[in-house]
């Protein structure tokens, strides 16, 4: 099987993006891709543990997600690394900026990454940002 | 061979089935079947090609009244 390595970056707090992220990284994970994922900007705060804000939608087909049963983002990350390998880094400075601490966010996010090691790991592959 | 499991994955969107199957495939022996219900169209399209990708059988798949079934073997 081929593999090939997809990095997912993920700024926005849009539900849409954070779909399709997150069909990127859940479905190129458990395809045998080596995936990681970097969490960052606005899309940060969803990932904190206890977090149930409602991502707003973009336009229709995100309120259409919303009446229908379109797995959630949330549910697809952890099942990127649960089913499928997936790493998920949280990006220090937001955290920082936010003032979360690792042991605050979902069990199943990784350990917080810096832009220098990201843009080393992510070399060499596909690069996918939202 | 254990009996056949059914995922049943009806209402669901992509890439709900597919997710569901592998979670499934994941608790059963090799040579066992699995079976997946979905309404979603392009979720049918989608498991075959993810099957020839990693390497497990299709067995089938057949549409009744609005339901796939998709049959598959766990080969490894």
């Amino acid at each position: 099987m081929e593999s090939n390595k997809i990095s997912v970056i993920v700024l926005s707090d849009k539900r849409e993006q954070l779909q399709m992220a997150a069909m990127i990284a859940s479905v190129g994970a458990v395809s045998g891709n080596e995936v990681l994922v970097f969490l960052s900007m606005n899309a940060m705060r969803y990932f904190v543990k206890g977090a149930d804000e409602q991502a707003p939608c973009e336009g229709p087909v995100g309120k259409l997600m919303e009446q229908k049963n379109v797995p959630p983002f949330k549910i697809l990350f952890e099942q990127a690394v649960t089913l499928g390998d997936a790493k998920i880094y949280p990006c220090s400075m937001a955290m920082d900026v936010l003032g979360v601490e690792h042991g605050g966010l979902e069990d199943y996010i990784g350990e917080p990454m810096g832009l220098t090691m990201f843009l080393d790991e992510c070399k060499g592959g596909q690069v996918w940002s939202f | 061979m254990a009996e056949k499991k059914i995922v049943d994955a009806r209402g669901s969107f992509c890439p709900g089935p597919l997710m569901e199957l592998i979670a499934a495939i994941k608790m059963v022996e090799i040579g066992d079947e699995i079976e997946v219900l979905s309404t979603d169209k392009g979720s049918a399209a989608e498991i075959p090609q993810w099957l020839k990708k990693v390497g497990h059988e299709h067995l089938g798949s057949r549409e009744e009244a609005g339901v796939w079934h998709v049959d598959i073997r766990r080969t490894k």
